[in-house]
Protein backbone atom coordinates (compact mmCIF):
# COMPACT_ATOMS: atom_id res chain seq x y z
CA UNK A 1 0.00 0.00 0.00
CA UNK A 2 2.64 2.49 0.71
CA UNK A 3 4.32 0.91 -1.99
CA UNK A 4 1.60 2.13 -4.01
CA UNK A 5 1.21 5.69 -2.64
CA UNK A 6 4.51 6.18 -3.34
CA UNK A 7 5.13 5.04 -6.94
CA UNK A 8 1.34 6.54 -8.02
CA UNK A 9 -0.61 7.99 -5.46
CA UNK A 10 2.09 10.89 -4.06
CA UNK A 11 2.48 11.80 -7.96
CA UNK A 12 -0.88 11.53 -9.04
CA UNK A 13 -1.98 14.06 -5.82
CA UNK A 14 0.56 16.47 -7.08
CA UNK A 15 -0.33 16.38 -10.57
CA UNK A 16 -3.86 17.36 -9.51
CA UNK A 17 -2.74 20.40 -7.52
CA UNK A 18 -0.43 21.81 -9.90
CA UNK A 19 -3.57 21.22 -12.60
CA UNK A 20 -6.10 22.97 -10.22
CA UNK A 21 -3.67 25.70 -9.50
CA UNK A 22 -2.85 26.31 -12.92
CA UNK A 23 -7.00 25.73 -14.01
CA UNK A 24 -7.80 28.40 -11.38
CA UNK A 25 -5.11 31.13 -12.34
CA UNK A 26 -5.95 30.78 -16.11
CA UNK A 27 -9.58 31.00 -15.44
CA UNK A 28 -8.79 34.11 -13.12
CA UNK A 29 -6.79 35.33 -16.10
CA UNK A 30 -9.49 35.23 -18.68
CA UNK A 31 -12.05 36.51 -16.45
CA UNK A 32 -9.85 39.62 -16.32
CA UNK A 33 -8.66 39.54 -19.85
CA UNK A 34 -12.31 39.55 -20.66
CA UNK A 35 -12.59 42.86 -19.05
CA UNK A 36 -10.21 44.43 -20.19
CA UNK A 37 -11.12 43.22 -24.03
CA UNK A 38 -14.68 45.36 -23.65
CA UNK A 39 -12.63 48.15 -21.15
CA UNK A 40 -10.13 48.56 -24.63
CA UNK A 41 -13.00 48.11 -27.05
CA UNK A 42 -15.07 50.69 -25.29
CA UNK A 43 -11.82 53.03 -24.75
CA UNK A 44 -11.63 52.85 -28.56
CA UNK A 45 -14.89 54.15 -28.88
CA UNK A 46 -15.01 56.39 -26.26
CA UNK A 47 -17.41 54.64 -24.23
CA UNK A 48 -16.67 54.25 -20.30
CA UNK A 49 -17.04 50.63 -20.89
CA UNK A 50 -18.23 47.74 -17.92
CA UNK A 51 -18.15 50.20 -14.95
CA UNK A 52 -21.26 49.50 -12.66
CA UNK A 53 -20.44 45.83 -11.12
CA UNK A 54 -17.85 46.45 -8.17
CA UNK A 55 -14.63 49.76 -8.28
CA UNK A 56 -14.06 50.38 -12.55
CA UNK A 57 -16.02 46.75 -13.36
CA UNK A 58 -13.78 44.64 -11.95
CA UNK A 59 -16.53 41.84 -10.67
CA UNK A 60 -18.36 42.07 -14.11
CA UNK A 61 -17.03 39.14 -15.40
CA UNK A 62 -18.04 36.98 -12.33
CA UNK A 63 -21.44 39.06 -12.71
CA UNK A 64 -21.74 37.42 -16.26
CA UNK A 65 -20.87 34.16 -14.78
CA UNK A 66 -23.28 34.13 -12.19
CA UNK A 67 -26.05 35.66 -14.68
CA UNK A 68 -25.40 32.81 -17.02
CA UNK A 69 -25.15 29.88 -14.62
CA UNK A 70 -28.72 31.15 -13.24
CA UNK A 71 -30.80 31.01 -16.52
CA UNK A 72 -32.20 28.18 -17.76
CA UNK A 73 -30.77 26.22 -20.67
CA UNK A 74 -32.83 25.95 -23.44
CA UNK A 75 -32.54 23.17 -25.95
CA UNK A 76 -34.58 23.15 -29.44
CA UNK A 77 -37.40 20.44 -30.27
CA UNK A 78 -35.16 19.16 -33.23
CA UNK A 79 -31.66 19.56 -31.69
CA UNK A 80 -29.45 16.32 -31.14
CA UNK A 81 -29.46 16.69 -27.93
CA UNK A 82 -26.46 14.50 -26.81
CA UNK A 83 -24.19 16.04 -29.65
CA UNK A 84 -25.82 19.31 -29.08
CA UNK A 85 -24.69 19.28 -25.14
CA UNK A 86 -21.16 17.78 -25.83
CA UNK A 87 -19.86 20.56 -28.01
CA UNK A 88 -19.26 23.57 -26.11
CA UNK A 89 -17.94 20.50 -22.85
CA UNK A 90 -15.41 19.94 -26.29
CA UNK A 91 -14.84 23.20 -26.85
CA UNK A 92 -13.99 24.52 -23.38
CA UNK A 93 -11.82 21.21 -21.74
CA UNK A 94 -10.25 21.26 -25.01
CA UNK A 95 -9.30 25.13 -24.58
CA UNK A 96 -8.32 24.63 -20.61
CA UNK A 97 -6.32 21.47 -21.94
CA UNK A 98 -3.58 23.23 -23.95
CA UNK A 99 -2.44 24.97 -20.94
CA UNK A 100 -0.83 21.75 -19.71
CA UNK A 101 2.61 22.08 -21.45
CA UNK A 102 2.70 25.97 -21.42
CA UNK A 103 5.62 26.87 -19.11
CA UNK A 104 4.68 29.74 -17.07
CA UNK A 105 8.35 29.97 -15.88
CA UNK A 106 11.82 27.66 -15.70
CA UNK A 107 10.39 24.67 -14.89
CA UNK A 108 6.54 25.86 -14.01
CA UNK A 109 5.05 23.53 -16.54
CA UNK A 110 2.72 20.90 -15.41
CA UNK A 111 3.29 18.30 -18.51
CA UNK A 112 7.17 18.62 -19.63
CA UNK A 113 6.58 16.48 -22.82
CA UNK A 114 8.97 16.23 -26.08
CA UNK A 115 6.24 17.41 -28.36
CA UNK A 116 5.02 19.97 -26.17
CA UNK A 117 4.48 22.05 -29.56
CA UNK A 118 2.93 19.60 -31.42
CA UNK A 119 0.40 18.86 -28.96
CA UNK A 120 -0.80 22.65 -28.66
CA UNK A 121 -1.21 22.51 -32.36
CA UNK A 122 -3.11 19.49 -32.11
CA UNK A 123 -5.27 20.51 -29.09
CA UNK A 124 -6.10 23.79 -31.73
CA UNK A 125 -6.69 22.44 -34.56
CA UNK A 126 -9.63 20.25 -32.51
CA UNK A 127 -11.14 23.70 -31.79
CA UNK A 128 -13.02 23.16 -34.74
CA UNK A 129 -15.02 19.92 -33.76
CA UNK A 130 -16.85 22.19 -30.55
CA UNK A 131 -17.99 24.66 -33.85
CA UNK A 132 -19.11 21.45 -36.69
CA UNK A 133 -20.77 20.16 -33.40
CA UNK A 134 -22.90 22.94 -31.93
CA UNK A 135 -23.76 23.97 -35.26
CA UNK A 136 -24.99 20.63 -36.85
CA UNK A 137 -26.75 19.67 -33.82
CA UNK A 138 -28.79 22.89 -33.42
CA UNK A 139 -30.38 21.70 -36.32
CA UNK A 140 -31.32 25.36 -37.58
CA UNK A 141 -30.08 27.23 -40.35
CA UNK A 142 -28.13 30.04 -39.30
CA UNK A 143 -25.99 28.28 -36.92
CA UNK A 144 -25.30 25.35 -39.72
CA UNK A 145 -23.90 28.39 -41.97
CA UNK A 146 -21.99 29.57 -38.95
CA UNK A 147 -20.41 26.03 -38.15
CA UNK A 148 -19.62 25.44 -42.55
CA UNK A 149 -17.93 28.91 -42.27
CA UNK A 150 -15.75 28.43 -39.15
CA UNK A 151 -14.64 25.03 -40.60
CA UNK A 152 -13.42 26.20 -43.84
CA UNK A 153 -12.31 29.15 -42.04
CA UNK A 154 -9.96 27.04 -39.16
CA UNK A 155 -8.62 24.35 -41.30
CA UNK A 156 -7.04 27.43 -43.81
CA UNK A 157 -5.55 29.30 -41.26
CA UNK A 158 -3.98 26.03 -39.72
CA UNK A 159 -1.98 25.62 -42.59
CA UNK A 160 -0.08 28.71 -42.14
CA UNK A 161 0.15 28.35 -38.27
CA UNK A 162 1.68 24.77 -38.88
CA UNK A 163 4.49 26.40 -41.23
CA UNK A 164 5.19 29.19 -38.89
CA UNK A 165 5.62 26.77 -35.95
CA UNK A 166 7.78 24.57 -38.32
CA UNK A 167 10.05 27.72 -38.82
CA UNK A 168 10.44 28.77 -35.40
CA UNK A 169 11.31 25.11 -34.77
CA UNK A 170 14.23 24.87 -37.39
CA UNK A 171 15.69 27.81 -35.61
CA UNK A 172 15.11 26.69 -31.71
CA UNK A 173 16.10 22.88 -32.89
CA UNK A 174 13.73 20.94 -30.30
CA UNK A 175 9.70 20.80 -29.97
CA UNK A 176 10.05 20.68 -26.35
CA UNK A 177 8.45 24.42 -25.42
CA UNK A 178 10.54 25.14 -22.65
CA UNK A 179 13.58 24.18 -25.15
CA UNK A 180 12.33 26.84 -27.51
CA UNK A 181 12.30 29.23 -24.75
CA UNK A 182 15.61 28.35 -23.75
CA UNK A 183 16.90 28.67 -27.49
CA UNK A 184 15.99 32.49 -27.73
CA UNK A 185 17.78 33.12 -24.37
CA UNK A 186 21.10 35.28 -25.98
CA UNK A 187 23.14 38.27 -25.06
CA UNK A 188 21.12 40.53 -26.84
CA UNK A 189 17.79 40.35 -24.53
CA UNK A 190 14.91 41.58 -26.61
CA UNK A 191 16.70 41.28 -29.87
CA UNK A 192 17.42 37.86 -29.54
CA UNK A 193 13.78 36.64 -29.78
CA UNK A 194 12.34 35.10 -32.76
CA UNK A 195 9.77 38.05 -32.89
CA UNK A 196 12.71 39.67 -35.00
CA UNK A 197 14.74 37.38 -37.19
CA UNK A 198 11.35 36.07 -37.81
CA UNK A 199 9.23 38.90 -38.25
CA UNK A 200 7.18 38.22 -41.22
CA UNK A 201 6.35 35.13 -39.35
CA UNK A 202 5.28 36.85 -36.27
CA UNK A 203 3.34 38.74 -38.15
CA UNK A 204 1.20 35.77 -40.07
CA UNK A 205 1.13 33.74 -37.08
CA UNK A 206 -0.51 36.78 -35.19
CA UNK A 207 -3.20 37.23 -38.13
CA UNK A 208 -3.70 33.50 -38.26
CA UNK A 209 -4.18 33.50 -34.83
CA UNK A 210 -6.86 36.08 -34.76
CA UNK A 211 -8.38 33.73 -37.34
CA UNK A 212 -8.15 30.22 -35.66
CA UNK A 213 -9.78 31.59 -32.81
CA UNK A 214 -12.95 33.39 -35.01
CA UNK A 215 -11.40 36.90 -33.49
CA UNK A 216 -12.62 40.29 -35.46
CA UNK A 217 -11.86 40.61 -37.92
CA UNK A 218 -12.60 37.08 -38.87
CA UNK A 219 -15.49 36.72 -36.91
CA UNK A 220 -17.30 35.41 -39.85
CA UNK A 221 -18.68 32.17 -38.02
CA UNK A 222 -20.80 34.53 -35.61
CA UNK A 223 -20.98 37.19 -37.88
CA UNK A 224 -24.40 38.82 -36.28
CA UNK A 225 -25.34 40.97 -39.14
CA UNK A 226 -25.35 38.31 -41.38
CA UNK A 227 -25.73 34.89 -39.17
CA UNK A 228 -27.45 36.60 -36.48
CA UNK A 229 -25.03 34.28 -33.81
CA UNK A 230 -23.49 32.46 -35.76
CA UNK A 231 -22.91 28.69 -34.26
CA UNK A 232 -24.12 30.07 -31.09
CA UNK A 233 -27.92 31.26 -32.17
CA UNK A 234 -29.68 28.49 -30.13
CA UNK A 235 -27.10 28.26 -26.86
CA UNK A 236 -28.69 29.85 -23.96
CA UNK A 237 -27.07 29.87 -19.96
CA UNK A 238 -24.31 27.00 -19.33
CA UNK A 239 -23.71 25.65 -22.38
CA UNK A 240 -23.26 28.91 -23.89
CA UNK A 241 -21.02 30.60 -20.84
CA UNK A 242 -18.71 27.14 -22.24
CA UNK A 243 -18.29 28.81 -25.70
CA UNK A 244 -17.75 31.70 -24.63
CA UNK A 245 -15.15 31.06 -22.00
CA UNK A 246 -13.69 28.36 -24.46
CA UNK A 247 -13.23 30.75 -26.90
CA UNK A 248 -11.70 33.31 -24.56
CA UNK A 249 -9.07 30.45 -23.16
CA UNK A 250 -8.18 30.16 -26.88
CA UNK A 251 -7.44 33.56 -27.37
CA UNK A 252 -5.33 33.64 -24.25
CA UNK A 253 -3.55 30.22 -25.48
CA UNK A 254 -2.76 31.58 -28.77
CA UNK A 255 -1.38 34.78 -27.01
CA UNK A 256 0.46 32.10 -24.90
CA UNK A 257 1.93 30.30 -27.74
CA UNK A 258 3.04 33.60 -29.20
CA UNK A 259 4.73 34.86 -26.33
CA UNK A 260 6.76 31.39 -25.96
CA UNK A 261 7.38 31.13 -29.98
CA UNK A 262 7.97 34.75 -30.63
CA UNK A 263 8.41 37.18 -27.41
CA UNK A 264 10.98 34.66 -25.13
CA UNK A 265 8.49 33.45 -22.67
CA UNK A 266 9.84 33.97 -19.47
CA UNK A 267 12.45 35.36 -20.04
CA UNK A 268 13.55 38.91 -19.28
CA UNK A 269 13.91 41.79 -22.02
CA UNK A 270 17.14 43.21 -20.73
CA UNK A 271 19.64 40.40 -19.54
CA UNK A 272 21.08 43.40 -16.07
CA UNK A 273 20.27 43.61 -12.65
CA UNK A 274 16.74 45.31 -11.94
CA UNK A 275 14.98 43.34 -15.23
CA UNK A 276 16.45 39.98 -14.18
CA UNK A 277 15.12 40.06 -10.53
CA UNK A 278 11.47 39.87 -11.58
CA UNK A 279 10.16 36.31 -11.24
CA UNK A 280 9.92 34.91 -14.71
CA UNK A 281 6.11 34.29 -14.51
CA UNK A 282 5.54 37.98 -14.33
CA UNK A 283 7.47 38.69 -17.57
CA UNK A 284 5.37 35.77 -18.91
CA UNK A 285 1.81 37.16 -17.50
CA UNK A 286 3.00 40.47 -19.49
CA UNK A 287 3.90 39.36 -22.66
CA UNK A 288 0.38 37.61 -22.87
CA UNK A 289 -1.32 41.17 -21.68
CA UNK A 290 0.61 42.67 -24.64
CA UNK A 291 -0.35 40.00 -27.11
CA UNK A 292 -4.14 40.38 -25.86
CA UNK A 293 -3.62 44.30 -25.82
CA UNK A 294 -2.55 43.79 -29.47
CA UNK A 295 -5.87 41.03 -30.10
CA UNK A 296 -8.07 43.68 -28.47
CA UNK A 297 -6.49 46.51 -30.36
CA UNK A 298 -7.42 44.83 -33.78
CA UNK A 299 -10.93 43.83 -32.85
CA UNK A 300 -11.81 47.27 -32.26
CA UNK A 301 -9.90 48.83 -35.66
CA UNK A 302 -10.32 46.93 -38.28
CA UNK A 303 -14.11 46.16 -39.67
CA UNK A 304 -15.02 42.68 -40.80
CA UNK A 305 -13.62 40.91 -43.78
CA UNK A 306 -15.56 39.48 -46.41
CA UNK A 307 -16.05 35.67 -46.64
CA UNK A 308 -13.83 35.46 -50.32
CA UNK A 309 -11.63 38.14 -48.88
CA UNK A 310 -10.71 35.70 -45.82
CA UNK A 311 -10.07 32.43 -48.05
CA UNK A 312 -8.26 34.80 -50.94
CA UNK A 313 -5.84 35.77 -47.02
CA UNK A 314 -5.14 32.63 -46.24
CA UNK A 315 -4.45 30.41 -49.11
CA UNK A 316 -3.16 32.76 -52.40
CA UNK A 317 -0.86 35.10 -49.50
CA UNK A 318 0.05 33.45 -46.45
CA UNK A 319 0.53 29.84 -47.78
CA UNK A 320 2.73 31.25 -50.24
CA UNK A 321 4.86 33.44 -47.90
CA UNK A 322 5.02 31.12 -45.24
CA UNK A 323 6.07 28.33 -47.29
CA UNK A 324 8.84 30.19 -48.88
CA UNK A 325 9.67 31.43 -45.33
CA UNK A 326 10.78 27.83 -44.35
CA UNK A 327 12.56 26.66 -47.68
CA UNK A 328 14.38 30.30 -46.90
CA UNK A 329 14.97 29.93 -43.33
CA UNK A 330 15.66 26.24 -43.81
CA UNK A 331 18.70 27.51 -46.35
CA UNK A 332 19.50 30.23 -44.41
CA UNK A 333 20.30 27.94 -41.05
CA UNK A 334 22.08 25.36 -43.11
CA UNK A 335 24.06 27.83 -45.11
CA UNK A 336 25.76 29.53 -42.00
CA UNK A 337 25.52 26.66 -40.08
CA UNK A 338 23.38 28.43 -37.80
CA UNK A 339 21.15 24.89 -37.36
CA UNK A 340 20.66 23.59 -33.90
CA UNK B 1 -0.41 -4.88 -13.29
CA UNK B 2 1.05 -1.58 -14.07
CA UNK B 3 -1.04 1.49 -14.69
CA UNK B 4 0.08 1.69 -18.08
CA UNK B 5 -1.05 -1.86 -19.33
CA UNK B 6 -4.46 -0.67 -17.78
CA UNK B 7 -4.78 2.50 -19.97
CA UNK B 8 -3.48 -0.24 -22.23
CA UNK B 9 -6.82 -2.25 -21.51
CA UNK B 10 -8.88 1.49 -21.29
CA UNK B 11 -7.44 2.75 -25.02
CA UNK B 12 -7.38 -0.49 -26.58
CA UNK B 13 -11.27 -1.32 -25.61
CA UNK B 14 -12.67 2.25 -26.41
CA UNK B 15 -10.80 1.95 -29.87
CA UNK B 16 -12.80 -1.20 -30.47
CA UNK B 17 -15.85 0.06 -29.24
CA UNK B 18 -15.88 2.96 -31.29
CA UNK B 19 -14.39 1.39 -33.91
CA UNK B 20 -17.97 -0.77 -33.77
CA UNK B 21 -20.05 1.59 -33.10
CA UNK B 22 -18.85 3.64 -36.36
CA UNK B 23 -20.37 1.24 -38.61
CA UNK B 24 -23.45 0.28 -36.83
CA UNK B 25 -24.96 3.63 -35.33
CA UNK B 26 -27.70 4.93 -38.29
CA UNK B 27 -26.59 8.46 -38.27
CA UNK B 28 -23.65 9.49 -40.24
CA UNK B 29 -22.29 12.37 -38.32
CA UNK B 30 -22.63 10.19 -35.39
CA UNK B 31 -20.27 7.50 -37.04
CA UNK B 32 -17.70 10.19 -37.88
CA UNK B 33 -17.96 11.44 -34.12
CA UNK B 34 -17.20 7.94 -33.06
CA UNK B 35 -14.33 7.44 -36.07
CA UNK B 36 -12.57 10.78 -34.29
CA UNK B 37 -13.25 9.00 -30.50
CA UNK B 38 -11.36 6.01 -32.16
CA UNK B 39 -8.88 8.14 -33.75
CA UNK B 40 -8.24 9.19 -30.45
CA UNK B 41 -7.94 6.92 -28.73
CA UNK B 42 -5.09 5.12 -31.18
CA UNK B 43 -3.19 8.06 -30.53
CA UNK B 44 -3.76 6.88 -26.88
CA UNK B 45 -1.93 3.30 -27.99
CA UNK B 46 1.04 5.21 -29.53
CA UNK B 47 1.64 7.62 -26.50
CA UNK B 48 1.80 3.89 -24.00
CA UNK B 49 4.55 2.63 -26.77
CA UNK B 50 6.09 5.69 -26.35
CA UNK B 51 5.61 6.91 -29.67
CA UNK B 52 4.02 10.77 -28.75
CA UNK B 53 5.45 12.03 -32.11
CA UNK B 54 3.67 9.77 -34.09
CA UNK B 55 0.43 10.06 -31.87
CA UNK B 56 0.30 13.65 -32.01
CA UNK B 57 0.57 13.56 -35.94
CA UNK B 58 -2.28 11.00 -35.81
CA UNK B 59 -4.32 13.87 -34.10
CA UNK B 60 -3.36 16.54 -36.10
CA UNK B 61 -4.22 14.91 -39.78
CA UNK B 62 -6.48 12.48 -39.39
CA UNK B 63 -8.84 14.21 -36.48
CA UNK B 64 -7.98 17.66 -36.93
CA UNK B 65 -8.15 18.22 -40.77
CA UNK B 66 -9.69 14.89 -42.28
CA UNK B 67 -12.20 13.46 -40.15
CA UNK B 68 -13.24 17.46 -40.42
CA UNK B 69 -13.51 17.31 -43.75
CA UNK B 70 -15.37 13.94 -43.82
CA UNK B 71 -18.19 15.30 -41.07
CA UNK B 72 -17.89 18.48 -43.48
CA UNK B 73 -19.44 16.16 -46.44
CA UNK B 74 -21.43 14.10 -44.39
CA UNK B 75 -23.45 17.07 -42.51
CA UNK B 76 -23.98 17.94 -46.15
CA UNK B 77 -25.14 15.01 -46.97
CA UNK B 78 -29.40 14.31 -47.54
CA UNK B 79 -29.28 10.82 -46.61
CA UNK B 80 -32.96 9.61 -46.81
CA UNK B 81 -32.69 6.02 -44.60
CA UNK B 82 -36.12 4.83 -45.85
CA UNK B 83 -34.28 4.88 -49.07
CA UNK B 84 -31.40 3.29 -48.11
CA UNK B 85 -32.89 0.40 -46.50
CA UNK B 86 -34.96 -0.16 -49.85
CA UNK B 87 -32.20 -1.70 -51.77
CA UNK B 88 -31.43 -3.85 -48.48
CA UNK B 89 -32.84 -7.47 -49.84
CA UNK B 90 -31.60 -6.95 -53.74
CA UNK B 91 -28.02 -6.20 -52.40
CA UNK B 92 -27.85 -8.82 -49.57
CA UNK B 93 -26.62 -12.09 -51.76
CA UNK B 94 -23.51 -9.84 -53.14
CA UNK B 95 -22.80 -8.28 -50.12
CA UNK B 96 -23.12 -11.05 -48.03
CA UNK B 97 -21.02 -13.26 -50.76
CA UNK B 98 -18.23 -10.57 -50.52
CA UNK B 99 -18.72 -10.37 -46.61
CA UNK B 100 -18.32 -14.30 -46.53
CA UNK B 101 -15.24 -14.00 -48.91
CA UNK B 102 -13.56 -11.45 -46.01
CA UNK B 103 -14.41 -12.93 -43.51
CA UNK B 104 -13.04 -16.40 -44.41
CA UNK B 105 -9.79 -14.85 -45.80
CA UNK B 106 -9.03 -12.72 -42.14
CA UNK B 107 -9.61 -16.11 -40.53
CA UNK B 108 -6.73 -17.64 -42.89
CA UNK B 109 -4.53 -15.22 -41.90
CA UNK B 110 -5.26 -14.89 -38.03
CA UNK B 111 -4.90 -18.31 -37.11
CA UNK B 112 -1.73 -18.70 -38.80
CA UNK B 113 -0.80 -15.99 -36.91
CA UNK B 114 1.29 -16.88 -33.36
CA UNK B 115 1.81 -14.58 -30.78
CA UNK B 116 4.59 -14.86 -28.12
CA UNK B 117 3.13 -16.04 -24.78
CA UNK B 118 5.39 -13.17 -22.64
CA UNK B 119 4.23 -10.19 -24.98
CA UNK B 120 1.10 -10.08 -23.32
CA UNK B 121 3.00 -8.84 -20.21
CA UNK B 122 4.57 -6.19 -21.95
CA UNK B 123 1.83 -4.50 -23.65
CA UNK B 124 2.04 -1.28 -21.79
CA UNK B 125 5.24 -1.12 -22.21
CA UNK B 126 7.44 1.76 -24.13
CA UNK B 127 9.96 1.20 -26.73
CA UNK B 128 13.65 1.56 -25.20
CA UNK B 129 15.52 4.29 -26.79
CA UNK B 130 18.09 7.47 -26.06
CA UNK B 131 16.66 9.75 -28.77
CA UNK B 132 13.90 11.65 -28.72
CA UNK B 133 11.09 9.98 -31.35
CA UNK B 134 10.96 13.49 -33.80
CA UNK B 135 15.14 12.77 -34.09
CA UNK B 136 14.77 8.83 -34.55
CA UNK B 137 12.17 9.39 -37.14
CA UNK B 138 14.49 11.88 -38.93
CA UNK B 139 17.25 9.65 -38.73
CA UNK B 140 15.79 7.26 -41.12
CA UNK B 141 13.43 9.10 -42.77
CA UNK B 142 16.12 11.16 -44.70
CA UNK B 143 18.71 9.00 -45.05
CA UNK B 144 17.55 5.33 -45.66
CA UNK B 145 13.96 5.73 -46.77
CA UNK B 146 14.61 9.37 -48.61
CA UNK B 147 13.14 7.54 -51.63
CA UNK B 148 10.39 6.43 -50.29
CA UNK B 149 9.80 9.57 -48.99
CA UNK B 150 10.34 11.34 -51.61
CA UNK B 151 8.09 9.19 -54.02
CA UNK B 152 5.30 9.84 -51.40
CA UNK B 153 5.95 13.15 -51.82
CA UNK B 154 5.06 13.04 -55.19
CA UNK B 155 2.12 11.12 -54.75
CA UNK B 156 0.44 13.92 -52.85
CA UNK B 157 1.87 16.46 -55.30
CA UNK B 158 0.08 14.77 -58.18
CA UNK B 159 -3.54 14.25 -55.91
CA UNK B 160 -3.20 17.88 -55.14
CA UNK B 161 -2.47 18.85 -58.48
CA UNK B 162 -5.10 16.10 -59.69
CA UNK B 163 -7.56 17.66 -57.47
CA UNK B 164 -7.27 21.60 -58.81
CA UNK B 165 -7.64 20.05 -62.48
CA UNK B 166 -10.72 18.79 -61.60
CA UNK B 167 -12.29 21.05 -59.78
CA UNK B 168 -11.03 24.28 -61.94
CA UNK B 169 -13.71 25.87 -64.17
CA UNK B 170 -12.42 29.19 -65.91
CA UNK B 171 -16.18 31.08 -66.31
CA UNK B 172 -17.14 33.92 -68.44
CA UNK B 173 -17.91 37.11 -67.23
CA UNK B 174 -17.62 36.79 -63.65
CA UNK B 175 -16.55 40.16 -61.77
CA UNK B 176 -13.32 39.05 -59.31
CA UNK B 177 -12.10 41.37 -56.93
CA UNK B 178 -8.42 42.63 -57.76
CA UNK B 179 -6.60 43.66 -54.83
CA UNK B 180 -3.91 44.98 -56.27
CA UNK B 181 -5.91 47.37 -58.22
CA UNK B 182 -7.57 48.72 -55.53
CA UNK B 183 -4.41 48.99 -53.21
CA UNK B 184 -2.56 51.22 -56.02
CA UNK B 185 -6.06 53.67 -56.91
CA UNK B 186 -5.24 57.25 -55.78
CA UNK B 187 -6.89 58.63 -53.07
CA UNK B 188 -9.06 61.11 -55.09
CA UNK B 189 -12.27 59.06 -54.33
CA UNK B 190 -11.79 59.41 -50.46
CA UNK B 191 -11.54 61.97 -48.53
CA UNK B 192 -8.91 61.81 -45.46
CA UNK B 193 -9.36 63.64 -42.48
CA UNK B 194 -6.91 63.61 -39.75
CA UNK B 195 -8.76 62.94 -36.04
CA UNK B 196 -7.29 64.50 -32.47
CA UNK B 197 -6.84 61.59 -30.29
CA UNK B 198 -9.07 61.56 -27.52
CA UNK B 199 -11.96 63.39 -29.93
CA UNK B 200 -13.45 61.22 -32.43
CA UNK B 201 -15.41 62.69 -35.57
Amino acid sequence: MVEFWNSYGFPLTIILVQSLGLLVSVLLVVAYLLLADRKIWAAVQMRRGPNVVGAYGLLQSFADLLKFVLKEPVIPAGADKTVFLMAPIVTAVLALSAWAVIPLDDGWVVANINVGILYIFAISSLGVYGVIMGGWASNSKYPFLGALRSAAQMVSYEVSIGFVIITVLLCAGSLNISEIVKAQDTAYGALGWYWLPLFPMFVIFFVSALAETNRPPFDLPEAESELVAGFMVEYSSTPYLLFMLGEYVAITTMCALMTVLFLGGWLPPVNYAPFTWVPGVIWFLLKVCFAFFMFAMVKAIVPRYRYDQLMRLGWKVFLPISLAMVVIVAGVLQIFQLAP
Amino acid sequence: MSIATAFFYIFAVVTIASAIMVITVRNPVHAVLFLILAFFNAAGLFVLLGAEFIAMILVIVYVGAVAVLFLFVVMMLDVDFAELRAGYAKYLPVGGLIGAILLAELLLVVSAWTIAPESALRIGERIPGDVTNAEAIGRVLYTRYVYFFELSGLVLLVAMIGAIVLTLRHREGVKRQNIGDQVARDRTAIEIKKVETGRGI
